[in-house]
This record gives structure tokens, C-alpha cells and sequence, in this order.
């Protein structure tokens, strides 16, 4: 089920397109901003809305790097590992986070605090090795600066 | 030296608003465009000859030139592409974050052109910072009647939506992006029919990258003559450039187009830093051939680099030294481009991740001699035309001129079965 | 046409189509995947590759995929060309790579298009050094079994079953090379079109679960052009048999009806043929033992035959042979139609449009091209569902048509739905409930079938004034009329759609006055008829009376013997009118393959073959006479054509020795000299001593193994195969190996195509029509032949009438059919009894969703069900699931009084 929040949402970006399925992945960004996961529950309750099936809904939020269809952690660690930040060693910074976190990446901690995934390019090359903790950004990392950094996170 | 795009972005202080815009003499683009035909402003920006600054370098104006200009009644639209992915590259992110109406401003300019009614800004979901700015900077627009029903009284409409990815590569493709914002899987559409005749929701669409928008503007203000005057060479206009990787100042400069490697790396970014050795550079982003040493004093112009066998992309370098390895950096690339296939044609599907396995194998001292052979065979095959997309063609260029330029790097993996530099 | 050269060779082609579709046209080994002649292209698995030059100089050129190509004039190209040909071997390395090296285990090995194109390319070495990835398969139900690590990503089935066949459950999942295709969860795979994805993927994914429970391979299977039995569209059908078990259905290509796609009750609805429940022996229920031999049978019958009053009831599921040679046996005047009154009556009105002349009776593949479509009373999916799946193509028409004007190719299937988007051509349905073509109609009315009715005939009096006109016409109706009727006369091929479905006769007259309206002098407007079985039409051109008529003749007593045919009287008429029928009978003689409730009745029963083990000629809903031929020669050889049964009663009746029979090719002339209506009905297929180089058709490919060695439990020798004197056919791998005539292939295999792919080798051009045309003759007259008089059949608007419920029957696809249902699967998907009403009557009688209603039916059963709430149905109307197990023996149309249960 859909809370009247979210449909208030999602039909609010209905408003904006010409067809009803278009605001589909808008509609799985709330949801997923709302429960921190789409569930197939929630894929169910949204194709329902949108007058789509769940396979065709799902096969949309399967598609996208960023709908997490599995449960993850209170924040999320995106941690880039393309080219720059190859050259800049973000490996380094992977290494850190696996002995911090003792999760490697598509993992979650067992508190939940954390997931760790990894992803290509955060447009900030200039700034390498860089990652993504929930919406904040923080360029040229060190092992050091994490520590501080993750400590933000509960 | 001009640098118009960049003349109102400091990083430091926060973008402009819209009324300081209009103080420094924004929107003065619309103004001006509305006392035109949507004609002369395609023809103006042809003749300019702006050149698509995502990376495909195809002349803007022409592009705008096959939309259908006889049915008013049609609905078109405008998309900026700010989906910035490609590894490597960040230049977008400037001009979202530092000057959000100067987007705006180039769209409606550009929308006008082709008279379309509905755009969009697809953005990168990463830009946290960007939406941000540019929701408000849309909403301010609206307010000040540059966005909405009929706009300075001229009868023109424009209705401008932010829309966030939510990541994949294939999303920079302009097609893949139509179906991304049509709510469907981001795989790419054949050409033809171009988008400029059946594009979003199978309507007449242009999409345009958002330092080719950002122009749009100047050129309006400041004429097609002008705009070619910005550089001496073979390219008109300025240029964002950028430099990422062991130098001794990253970042990104506005530059006229007759600006050589040599000077990005030396001059601006300060020359590779101490105890670094310059070994080659993807000059354009992570879909490019690389350039070496003997390149170094070549144009960053889109007809000079492709003469030195790469591309101008994005034109913004990626810089290999000579303490990383050539094969774990193009390993890193053919992973990316690897996971970020669509899975819709064969080659790219089946063929990208092969080379990753390869690349993998040969980086860690499992490679044979014959696997040079196989990754040779799908640069060759994997080439532009054999695939559905231009993605798998784009990876290719890393890869081929990886094993051209540093051949024996790669051999040695072979021969001594371990990575020399781990 | 445009001049092409291939390889420094011109050749002369049809412009406008793609290169791949040309190539094969021409005959060139050119390997593809993701193609397909009905779904057109999309470029995605790039197998098709060859070289295109500039001009004749180039001698570079580049590599396109021809299937993305329009052919145009003076283009030079290569198929043969190195770097093409390394190209398409490379693709297959990379599909190759994933692909797992089962085919030793895989239901399509044989039969495998991956395996031919493999072959094809050349493709051997493996180079591929790493892990393969695997996927978890899923359940998808008693049809289709999933096996998704052979999948080559071509995108198929996700393209016919959602973009061509409107299914909803079946997508692809993730990306790069972790695409999935499957459901959201395990489960039932809902499109009744499910069963093409084993024709449609290339490889082994999805494959026929039916055939998984006794699997033969293709090569070793005995197959025979047969016509599908389970509704009135005549799908042509390929039925394939080993050791006396039919073992699968495929699609047989015809171009005019059923092309490459049949419906999920077609494919998998043949296990009736199997079922224990088939009658083995003759019985003579008087005689200890009943079980008898045929000598005994023929001396008890002749002697029955001789001294009785007989009359003789034909049925609309038996071939016209079976039901001719009764009429013959019987007298003219003694043989009836096997249906009730009701159904008599409607058929009589079909029959009589159709052979006025003033219509068009459309082809299946027409309908598909219909640009305006008008369907009055019928669930289509349910009815005729194969022609549900036509119209879902026929509303693509109008905005694909469109995408010419900025030149997107008719072929270029991506291109044109990106254009059309959810653009849909105009289809307009009125039916008493919700159907599942609703979903691509422009407008659906859910109105009583007086009603609808009603509407057909405002919609006529609209095109013409002349036609009779509704005295009181509300103004949504006369709105509703004028629009649709707006619409269908700007169409160019407007298409009305309707049938016997809801018993209503006044639908057909108002669906045919409106066609009559329509049509003009040069260009008569298409009407289509939905009858209800799959011989229903030849029967109603028998022009004999009714089941009510025989009744009356038994009641009277001017008759005491039935011979029934291939007819279960259950389903035709209330329980307790047949019981009395069957009273008043002295000697009831049943030929029939199953037991039913009416061969119980039996004095004699008769075992006959089904469709697999019987030639026969049946005539679909368009007029088309189709011929089936027997598959296999059944070892128990009690099992005979019920024709040959009842032609040789009469003969040893007329005294004609063993000798002296007559063929069945014979008795086709005879029936077309009897009755010139079916006149053409004999030539539909090549005679039986038809011979190609001397040869006969064989029913067996020749990689047919083990026949030597499948008797030895019996006879180490190999015993002669058993002769086929009734058709062209042989029932060995012997005889002509070459095409055979279309209405005689008995399975599609070509060199190095072993898959249903070979089938491009059979069409004159690819997609098009078999060599020598499609099968099938059309009996119905194009020339106006009478008066086109409008038919006058209003009756008042539907008003509900209190405490007292009209009773639609409700057709389901998968249970309303009488043999369809012995197939487990199938019976799994029937629903359960149930009745349906709105909600308003619903609350009235205070029901819930689910609880018990009592449904008294006049003079007839009560019946017990649970309710089934719906926001359709109009007030007073309640539906009941056509003639699915447990709720036979009513007398259609019906009224009955609904009460809530006591509990």
C-alpha cells in the first residue's frame, strides 16, 4: 500500500507527463526515498498505481544502478571506482572500508548502518578518490579524512 | 581572452540568483531571440558553428535544422542533457552548480528555435548540489515570466521540468535518454528515425548537452562571428577542459579550442606531479583512444585530435602515469563499460564483459598469449556500426589504442605472468 | 523493383522490405535471431551482418545488419563476404559463450534455431576461457518450461508476449549481462498465447512443458498437417505422434488464418487424444460380454439398421465427412444438426448473410489489417482467441500507418511502437461484461445483449436510413451510434465483429445490417461471424434440421433408433430435454472417441478417432473447407474414422462387399454432388493417389530412428508399416523429399534448418504465403447473389424484470471447450462454476463476494454457486461460465431466479 503521501507525490508527476507510466521511475525514487528500499510489495502497490504490471515495472527498476531492491543500510556508501579515482587509488579507500566496516561491496552491515556499493563516476575527477555518503559528498579522501567522515553516519 | 561560459562562476560564492543574472545581463539571449524568427536563430547558431560539446562534435544548429517546423500545433521538446557520466569527466557539474540561468536562459533560447513547449532538464542523480539550484532557478524563471504561458507577452510557451536519473551510463545516449524519461529501460533507439522527428513520447525532440546550451546564449548576444572569433583554430567557441589524474592541479579551465595537451597539462594544471612520468591521457573522457607523449603538442580541437587517431569527447583528460599499470586502468575502463551495457545487442553484451575477463586475467599474471589476439579481435569487431549503440565502440577506443601504445607493457604481464607494477 | 546485386549477381526485388527479409527470399543461408517475419526487426542481436558498398567500385564497404536495411535500387552486397562472414561467426562465439553445452538434454535440440545458425556460421572453437553465468528458472505454469541459462538475449519473447500478444508477465529484468527474462515471481504465465514462446524463442528457454512429460524428439516424431479442433478460426495445426501417443501441437503457417501463432487451448488442448477415457472397443451394451468384434458389430447393426425407424444427429465437432456419410446412412431426411434450436437458428442467419453476398467475409490475416473494428457481443479472447490476438495487431495499424509519413519502414517494429507510443487505432466492443481486449478499445459497453443489439441497429439506421430504426432511442445510444458509426465509415477497412456467443440473434441481424449499411457496390464491408465449434459452419451448411426437431420426431414416435456422432447432447440442451430425448429412444447408437454422459446412454457404442487418427474436412467461421490428416495409424484398430465406420454400415446395408468400398476421396464427391454448397470442398487438398516423382509425402523426417527397434519387444523383424490409402501421405520416412504441396507439409525442415525457422523455405517470400498458395477453400460467394434486404429483429431496450435474472453464458478459453479440458494443464487454468453479478443486484440480494447463490432455472437444474461481484454486468443480467464441468445440460439462452443459499 502506498501512503497518501506518497500518492500524493507520484500523482503530482503524473501531472507532468503525457503518460501515466512515464512518471514510473519517479515514482519508485519516492518510494524509495520514503522506505529506503523497494520491496516487491512496494513494486506491486506502484505498478497498481501506474496501471502497469509488476513485471513491467520491476523490469524498469531492475534496469536502473540505483533502486535498491534489496534492503540496505540507515546510509548508504557509493564509492567510486572509475577511471580517476583508479588512477587517485580509490582501492585504498576500499581496502579502509572493508576493515572499518568488515562489508564488502552489496553489503550491508549487520547493524544496518551501512551499505557499501560501488559506482562508476561521480562527475568530481578533478577532487579523486571520491564517494557518496546519502546525498553528501566528499572528494580527495584519505583514509584518514574517512574515519572522521564515517563517524557522521549512526 | 573571453570565457563567457564561465565569466559569472566563482565556486566559491554561490551561483547567481535570478535578479544578480539579470544585473550581469542574463537573459538578455530571450529577450533578444523573441524579436527573431526561430529560423534565424538556427540559422544564427549554425552558422556560429557550435559543435555539440557531449562529445559527438555534430554542428548544433544543423541538428536543430531537422526538426519539423510546419505544424505549430505539434508538440515538441528540448532536453539538456546533464546526465555527465563518463568517466573522467566533470565539466556539466560547473556550469550546473555555478551558473544554473545560464542553462536555463540557452534552453529557452534553444526551445524557442525549435519552437518546443515542453523541456526537460535530465540530470545526473549525483548532482545533489545542482538540483538543488536548478529547481530553484527553474521556479525563479517561472516567476519572472522567462518560463510558462506566454512568455514576455511574445504568445510563446515553455513549461521546463528537473528530472534525476537514477544511474546508468546508457542514460548520456541521447535515444536511451528519451526512454528514460518516457519511464522505460534506458536502451538506446536505431537512427533513423532521428529524435528530431520521432523522439520523447515519439514527438519531434532536440537534446542538446549543457555546455552546447550554455552557449546559446553568448551566441545569440554576440552574433555567429563573434563566436568563432573565440578561437584562432579550427573550432569555434571556448571549450571546457578539464584534467583529472596524477598532475600536480586538477581541474577544469575554459579555454579557447586552439589550446595543445601540452599547455592543458603544463600550463594549467601545473605538469604531472613530482616523481610522475606522463605516460598517455584519454583526452576526451573514458570513451576515447589514447594520445602519448608525441601528442602532446596537438589542438584540443574536435578535427585535430581525431586526426591524431582519438576523439575530443568531453575534453576532459584522464592522465596515465607511469606508476599505474596500462592494463589494470584499461581494465578499470572495459569494467565500467562492462556494467554499464544495456544487455540489448550481442556484441557489447557478450563482448565487454569478455575483455574484462581477459583484461583481468592478464593483470593478474594469468594471461596467454593469445588472449592479445581475442581482445584485438573485439576491437575490430566491437566497432562502430557492428553495434547497436555507439557504447561498446566507445570502449573500444581505450582498449585498442591501450595495446597499440603500450604493447609491451601488456606482453610483459604475459611473459612474466604478474603485473610489473603491483 | 528495385535492382540489388548480392555478391556481383543481380537480382530483382520487392522495394521497401528489409535486407534480411530479401535475402532469405532469395534463398540465402543468412543467419538471424532477433528478427522475426511477424514482429519485424530491432536490431539487437547483430547476427545478420553483411557487407554493404558504396557502389560497384567500393571494395571496402562496411558491415550493416540487413534486417535494419530498407532494400533500395542499385545497392551492392555481399553475404559471402570474409570479414561478414567472421563477423557472424564472432556473434555466435559471443551467444556462445554464456550458452550452456546441453543440447544433449534439451527439449529443442533438433529442433534448435541457435544450433542450426550455429552450424550455420560455422561457429566450433570455443575460446571463452571463463565461468558461464547461471540463473535460477521459474515455475510458469502447466504450459511453458523455463531453463534461462540457454538464453541468447534476443528479446523475442518479451517482444511477442507483451508488444504483440498484450501479456502483462512476462519481462526482461536487470541489464548488461545479467538480463532475465521471466516473471516478477514464479507463477502461471496468464496470455493465452503463452505456448508461442516455444516457437518463438530460438532456443531451448521456453519450451512446451506438454511435450517435456513424454518427450520425443522432432526428428523422430510422425507428424501430419492437421486443423486445430477447438474453435471455429480453423488454426492450421502440425500434430505430431510417437508409439501411439500424440506428443505436441506446433503452429502450421497459413497465411490467411492462423500465420505463425496459435492460442495457448490450440496448442496444448490435445491431450484428449491420449486420455484414458477414450472408448476402445465396440460395445453392444445388450450382449454378455458388451465388449464385441467388428463382425458381430456389422451383423448388429444391419439387422438394426433394417428393421428400426432411424434417425441420425450430426455434430459441429465432427469433420463433414463423418457427418455426411451419416446422412447417407440414414436418409437425408432423417439426419439432423446436433445442436439445439436455438444455436439452429442462429447458425441459419449467419449462413444466410454470409451467402447474400453483400459482405465481406474477412480472412483471419485481414481482420489484423482492419483499421476500425466494431465487436458486438463477443469475448473474443475467450471465443476465438486466436482472432483477439489479430485485432490487437489491427489497432498497431492507423498509427504505424502514420510513421510512413516520416518514413519509418513498416518492418521496423522499434521504431514504429517509439513513434505510436500508446496511440491505438479504433476498436469498439459492447458486451455484457468486462473482456480483455477492453484494455486496446477505444470505448467498451458493458449492456445486455437486447441492448447491444439495440446499438448495432442504431449504428445501421445512422449509415443508412433505410435500415429499420430503434422507435425509442435513449440519447447515449443514439450518441454512442453516431459515433461509432462516424468512425467506421471514415475507416478504410472498417471491420464487424460478432457471433453466437450470447445466443442472441438480433445481434447478427444488426451486425449484418450494419455491414450491409457499409458496404457499397465496389467495396463490401467485412463482417466476421464467431460460430461456436470448430466444424460449426460445415454442419449449419448441411441445412438440417435441429435437435428440437428430432425430438419431436422421436417423441411422436415416427422414429425409435439415433445414431448419434461424435456428440455429447448434454451440452446442447437442458439436462432433463435430453434425458427425455434419450427415452424415448429405443436403440441408441454413439460413435464417439471419449465417454461422456451421452455415450453412457449407448446401447452400441461406436469408438471412433479423434482428429489425430482420422482424416477429415472441416469449414472454419469464414467459409474456408480445411482438411486434417490422420498423424499416426493408432495400433488399436477399432479406431476409425467415424465416416468409415458409418460409410460401411451403409454399404453392407446396400449389399457392397469388403472389396468393393469406396474411398474417402469418393465420398467427398459425392457430398459436393449432393449438396453443391461445398462445392471446391474436395479439391482443398491433392487426391490420395496424388504422387510427386512416384512418391508419397512422408509423415517422418528422414532422421526418423528407432523404428526397428520400438517393436522388437514384439517382433525382433521390423513389421511393414502400416499404409495410408486415404490421403498422399505416408506414415514412413520414405517418399518425396522435396516441398510437398502446402495443404500436405506435414513438418518443416529444410538443409540445415531443423527448427520451425525452416519455414522460411516454404513461403514464396518470406512472411508471405506458402508455394502455391495458402491452403484452405473458401465456400462463401463474393457476388451479391440476393436482394440486400436489412433485417428487422429490435426488440425493446433490456429492462431488468424483478426476481428474475437473464443468464449470459460466459465462454473461457480454457474450460468452456469439451475436449481442451482433458489436457490437465488446461483443466488447471478453467475456473471453477461461478456466477457473476453487479454489485447493486449483489447488495440487493445481500451477497458477498463469494457466498452461495441458489440459481433456479426454469424448468430446468438449480445449480449451487458462489458468487462472483462485478462492476460490469448490467443490472439483471447474472453471467455463467459457458459449458465449463459441472455446469453443462442448459438450455441457452436463460432466465433463472437467484436466491441466496440457506446454509
Amino acid at each position: 500500500m502506498l501512503s497518501t503521501e506518497e500518492i500524493m507525490k507520484i500523482d503530482h508527476e503524473i501531472a507532468l507527463v503525457p503518460i501515466r507510466k512515464a512518471a514510473c521511475i519517479e515514482a519508485l525514487k519516492i518510494v524509495q526515498n520514503n522506505r529506503g528500499w523497494i520491496s516487491d510489495e512496494s513494486i506491486h502497490a506502484i505498478a497498481a498505481h501506474m496501471d502497469m504490471s509488476a513485471e513491467e515495472l520491476d523490469s524498469v527498476a531492475t534496469f536502473y544502478n540505483l533502486i535498491f531492491r534489496k534492503p540496505v543500510g540507515r546510509n548508504i556508501i557509493l564509492l567510486c571506482d572509475s577511471i580517476s579515482c583508479y588512477v587517485m587509488g580509490y582501492e585504498k579507500i576500499y581496502e579502509h572500508l572493508q576493515t572499518r566496516l568488515h562489508i564488502k561491496f552489496g553489503e550491508t552491515t549487520p547493524d544496518a548502518r551501512f551499505t557499501l556499493l560501488p559506482n562508476p563516476c561521480l562527475g568530481t575527477c578533478d577532487h579523486a578518490p571520491a564517494l557518496m555518503i546519502n546525498d553528501d559528498l566528499y572528494r580527495d579522501l584519505t583514509t584518514d579524512k574517512l574515519d572522521d567522515i564515517l563517524k557522521e553516519y549512526k | 581572452m573571453e570565457t563567457p561560459l564561465t565569466q559569472h562562476i566563482n565556486i566559491n560564492r554561490p551561483s547567481l540568483n535570478l535578479k544578480d543574472y539579470v544585473r550581469v545581463g542574463g537573459y538578455q539571449a530571450v529577450h533578444r531571440a523573441i524579436t527573431m524568427s526561430p529560423q534565424e536563430i538556427t540559422k544564427m547558431v549554425q552558422e556560429s558553428d557550435l559543435k555539440g560539446r557531449g562529445g559527438a562534435g555534430f554542428n548544433t544548429g544543423i541538428k536543430w535544422s531537422f526538426v519539423p517546423m510546419n505544424d505549430n500545433a505539434q508538440t515538441k521538446y528540448l532536453v539538456a542533457n546533464a546526465d555527465e557520466m563518463e568517466p573522467g569527466t566533470f565539466k556539466d557539474r560547473l556550469l550546473l552548480e555555478g551558473n544554473p540561468h545560464q542553462l536555463i536562459e540557452g534552453m529557452i533560447v534553444s526551445a524557442y528555435a525549435i519552437q518546443a513547449n515542453i523541456s526537460y532538464v535530465f540530470l545526473r542523480w549525483a548532482y545533489k548540489k545542482a538540483a538543488r539550484l536548478i529547481r530553484q532557478a527553474i521556479n525563479e524563471a517561472y516567476a519572472a515570466g522567462y518560463l510558462g504561458k506566454n512568455i514576455l507577452g511574445t504568445g510563446f510557451n515553455l513549461e521546463m521540468h528537473l528530472h534525476t536519473g537514477i544511474g546508468r551510463y546508457m542514460c548520456g545516449e541521447e535515444t536511451a535518454l528519451l526512454n528514460a524519461l518516457e519511464g522505460k529501460r534506458a536502451t538506446p533507439r536505431t537512427k533513423p528515425p532521428f529524435p528530431q522527428v520521432s523522439g520523447l513520447f515519439g514527438k519531434p525532440t532536440i537534446v542538446n548537452n549543457v555546455e552546447t546550451l550554455c552557449n546559446i546564449p553568448h551566441i545569440v548576444n554576440n552574433g555567429a562571428d563573434w563566436f568563432k572569433s573565440l578561437s584562432p583554430g579550427a573550432d569555434a567557441g571556448t571549450k571546457l577542459y578539464g584534467v583529472s589524474g596524477k598532475v600536480n592541479k586538477t581541474g577544469l579551465w575554459e579555454l579557447p579550442m586552439n589550446t595543445t595537451m601540452r599547455q592543458l597539462i603544463e600550463e594549467h594544471a601545473g605538469g604531472m606531479k613530482n616523481g610522475y612520468k606522463f605516460k598517455g591521457a584519454l583526452p576526451g573522457g573514458a570513451s576515447t583512444d589514447f594520445l602519448v607523449e608525441e601528442h602532446l603538442d596537438i589542438k584540443m580541437d574536435y578535427k585535430s585530435v581525431a586526426a591524431a587517431g582519438s576523439r575530443l569527447g568531453t575534453g576532459t583528460m584522464i592522465i596515465l602515469d607511469d606508476h599505474t599499470c596500462p592494463v589494470g586502468f584499461v581494465h578499470n575502463l572495459e569494467h565500467f563499460f562492462a556494467q554499464e551495457s544495456c544487455g540489448w545487442c550481442t556484441p557489447c553484451r557478450e563482448g565487454l564483459p569478455w575483455t574484462e575477463k581477459i583484461l583481468l586475467s592478464i593483470e593478474n599474471g594469468e594471461g596467454r598469449p593469445e588472449d592479445l589476439e581475442l581482445l584485438r579481435m573485439h576491437t575490430k569487431f566491437l566497432g562502430p556500426g557492428n553495434t547497436f549503440c555507439a557504447l561498446a565502440p566507445g570502449a573500444m577506443e581505450p582498449l585498442q589504442s591501450g595495446l597499440k601504445y603500450f604493447s609491451e607493457d601488456f606482453e610483459k604481464h604475459i611473459n612474466e605472468k604478474r603485473c610489473p607494477w603491483r | 523493383m528495385a535492382a540489388i546485386y548480392i555478391d556481383g549477381k543481380a537480382y530483382e526485388v520487392t522495394p521497401g522490405k528489409n535486407l534480411l527479409e530479401t535475402c532469405l527470399t532469395l534463398g540465402f543461408n543468412l543467419p538471424y535471431f532477433c528478427w522475426h517475419p511477424a514482429m519485424g526487426s530491432v536490431g539487437a542481436c547483430r547476427q545478420c551482418a553483411i557487407k554493404l558498398f558504396k557502389d560497384e567500385q567500393d571494395t571496402n564497404g562496411r558491415l550493416v545488419m540487413s534486417c535494419m536495411e530498407s532494400v533500395r535500387d542499385n545497392m551492392y552486397l555481399s553475404v559471402n563476404d570474409p570479414i561478414a562472414k567472421a563477423f557472424r561467426s564472432q556473434v555466435i562465439e559471443w551467444l556462445m559463450t554464456n550458452h550452456p553445452h546441453d543440447c544433449a538434454v534439451c527439449d529443442e535440440g533438433g529442433s534448435c534455431h541457435l544450433q542450426d545458425m550455429t552450424v550455420m556460421t560455422g561457429h566450433t572453437y570455443r575460446r571463452f576461457q571463463y565461468k558461464k553465468r547461471t540463473y535460477k528458472n521459474q515455475y510458469l505454469g502447466p504450459f511453458i518450461n523455463h531453463e534461462m541459462n540457454r538464453c541468447i538475449q534476443c528479446y523475442r519473447c518479451v517482444r511477442f508476449y507483451k508488444d504483440y500478444a498484450g501479456g502483462k508477465d512476462l519481462d526482461v529484468f536487470a541489464a548488461h549481462d545479467h538480463v532475465y527474462f521471466g516473471r516478477a515471481q514464479d507463477g502461471i504465465l496468464e496470455n493465452e498465447f503463452s505456448g508461442n514462446l516455444a516457437e518463438v524463442c530460438p532456443t531451448g528457454v521456453f519450451t512446451d512443458k506438454t511435450l517435456k512429460e513424454h518427450y520425443t524428439r522432432k526428428w523422430d516424431m510422425t507428424m501430419a498437417p492437421s486443423i486445430c479442433q477447438h474453435c471455429s478460426l480453423g488454426c492450421n495445426i502440425i500434430a505430431g505422434e510417437r508409439y501411439g501417443e500424440l506428443r505436441q501441437i506446433t503452429n502450421r503457417f497459413n497465411g490467411e488464418v492462423n500465420g505463425y501463432f496459435i492460442c495457448d487451448r490450440g496448442r496444448f488442448g490435445y491431450e484428449f487424444v491420449n486420455s484414458i477415457n477414450r472408448i476402445q472397443q465396440p460395445l453392444i451394451r445388450s450382449k454378455i460380454p458388451d465388449a464385441t468384434d467388428k463382425q458381430s458389430l456389422y451383423n448388429h447393426l444391419t439387422e438394426t439398421l433394417s428393421n428400426n425407424k432411424v434417425i441420425g444427429i450430426g455434430s459441429p465437432r465432427a469433420s463433414l465427412e463423418s457427418n455426411f456419410a451419416l446422412m447417407q446412412l440414414v436418409g437425408k431426411e432423417n439426419f439432423y444438426q446436433g445442436i439445439s434450436e436455438n444455436e439452429a437458428q442462429l447458425m441459419r442467419t449467419v449462413l444466410s448473410t454470409v451467402n447474400s453476398g453483400h459482405i465481406h467475409t474477412p480472412t483471419l490475416k485481414e481482420t489484423e489489417s482492419a483499421d476500425a473494428v466494431l465487436i458486438l457481443g463477443e469475448d473474443l479472447t475467450n471465443s476465438a482467441p486466436r482472432l483477439a490476438l489479430a485485432l490487437r495487431q489491427a489497432v498497431q495499424k492507423k498509427p504505424f500507418e502514420n510513421a510512413q509519413q516520416i518514413n519509418i519502414p513498416s518492418w521496423h517494429d522499434a521504431a514504429l511502437r517509439e513513434f505510436a507510443q500508446q496511440e491505438k487505432g479504433a476498436l469498439f466492443i459492447a458486451y455484457p461484461t468486462q473482456t480483455k481486449l477492453d484494455e486496446i478499445a477505444s470505448d467498451s459497453r458493458y449492456i445486455s445483449p437486447d441492448d447491444i443489439a439495440r446499438l448495432g441497429f442504431a449504428i445501421a439506421n445512422y449509415l443508412n436510413n433505410t435500415a429499420p430504426a430503434l422507435g425509442d432511442m435513449d440519447d447515449d445510444t443514439l450518441t454512442l451510434a453516431r459515433h461509432i458509426a462516424d468512425i467506421l465509415k471514415k475507416a478504410e477497412r472498417p471491420l464487424i465483429i460478432c457471433g453466437t456467443s450470447l445466443c442472441s440473434e438480433a445481434i447478427l441481424k444488426a451486425a449484418s445490417n450494419i455491414a450491409f449499411a457499409l458496404g457499397t457496390e465496389d467495396k463490401k464491408a467485412s463482417l466476421c461471424f464467431v460460430v461456436p465449434e470448430c466444424n460449426s459452419m460445415g454442419l449449419a451448411m448441411m441445412q438440417a434440421p435441429s435437435l428440437n426437431r428430432a425430438a419431436e420426431v422421436l417423441k411422436k414416435g415416427e422414429a425409435d433408433t439415433v445414431i448419434i456422432v461424435e456428440n455429447d447432447l448434454y451440452r446442447r440442451g437442458a439436462k432433463k430435454d435430453i434425458d427425455s430425448f434419450f427415452n424415448h429412444c429405443k436403440q441408441l447408437i454413439v460413435l464417439d472417441h471419449l465417454h461422456n454422459d451421452t455415450t453412457n446412454q449407448a446401447n452400441v457404442l461406436i469408438p471412433v478417432g479423434t482428429f489425430a487418427e482420422a482424416d477429415g474436412t472441416i469449414v472454419n467461421n469464414e467459409g474456408r473447407a480445411q482438411c486434417f490428416f490422420q498423424v499416426f495409424m493408432p495400433k488399436n484398430e477399432n479406431l476409425r474414422e467415424s465416416w468409415r465406420w458409418l460409410d460401411e454400415f451403409r454399404q453392407f446395408k446396400n449389399g457392397v462387399s469388403r472389396e468393393d468400398l469406396t474411398t474417402p476421396d469418393d465420398l467427398m464427391a459425392e457430398m459436393v454432388e449432393l449438396m453443391p454448397q461445398f462445392k471446391g470442398a474436395e479439391t482443398v487438398a491433392p487426391p490420395a493417389d496424388f504422387r510427386i516423382a512416384g512418391q508419397k509425402i512422408p509423415r517422418e523426417p528422414h532422421r526418423y530412428s528407432g523404428r526397428t527397434a520400438m517393436l522388437a519387444n514384439i517382433n525382433v523383424s521390423e513389421p511393414k508399416p502400416p499404409e495410408d490409402p486415404d490421403s498422399a501421405l505416408s506414415y514412413t520416412m520414405e517418399g518425396y523429399k522435396g516441398m510437398p504441396p502446402a495443404p500436405l507439409i506435414p513438418f518443416y525442415w529444410a538443409p540445415g534448418w531443423n527448427s520451425v525457422q525452416s519455414l522460411n523455405k516454404y513461403q514464396a517470400e518470406v512472411g508471405g504465403p506458402l508455394h502455391g498458395g495458402d491452403p484452405g477453400k473458401r465456400l462463401f460467394p463474393e457476388n451479391a447473389v440476393t436482394e440486400n434486404a436489412f433485417l428487422n429483429n429490435i426488440s425493446p431496450a433490456f429492462k431488468p424484470s424483478p426476481g428474475e435474472w437473464l443468464l449470459v453464458p460466459l465462454p473461457h478459453i480454457f474450460g468452456s471447450e469439451e475436449l481442451s479440458i482433458y489436457t490437465p494443464g488446461i483443466a488447471q487454468r478453467s475456473p471453477r462454476p461461478y456466477i457473476a453479478i453487479n454489485k447493486h443486484d449483489a447488495a440487493n440480494l445481500n451477497i458477498s463476494e463469494n457466498d452461495i447463490m441458489q440459481m433456479q432455472i426454469k424448468d430446468q437444474y438449480y445449480y449451487d454457486l458462489p458468487a462472483k461481484i462485478n462492476d460490469e454486468l448490467p443490472n439483471g443480467l447474472a453471467g455463467i461460465p459457458f459449458n465449463i464441468p459441472g455446469l453443462g445440460g442448459i438450455d441457452w439462452p436463460a432466465t433463472g431466479i437467484l436466491t441466496k443459499a440457506a446454509i
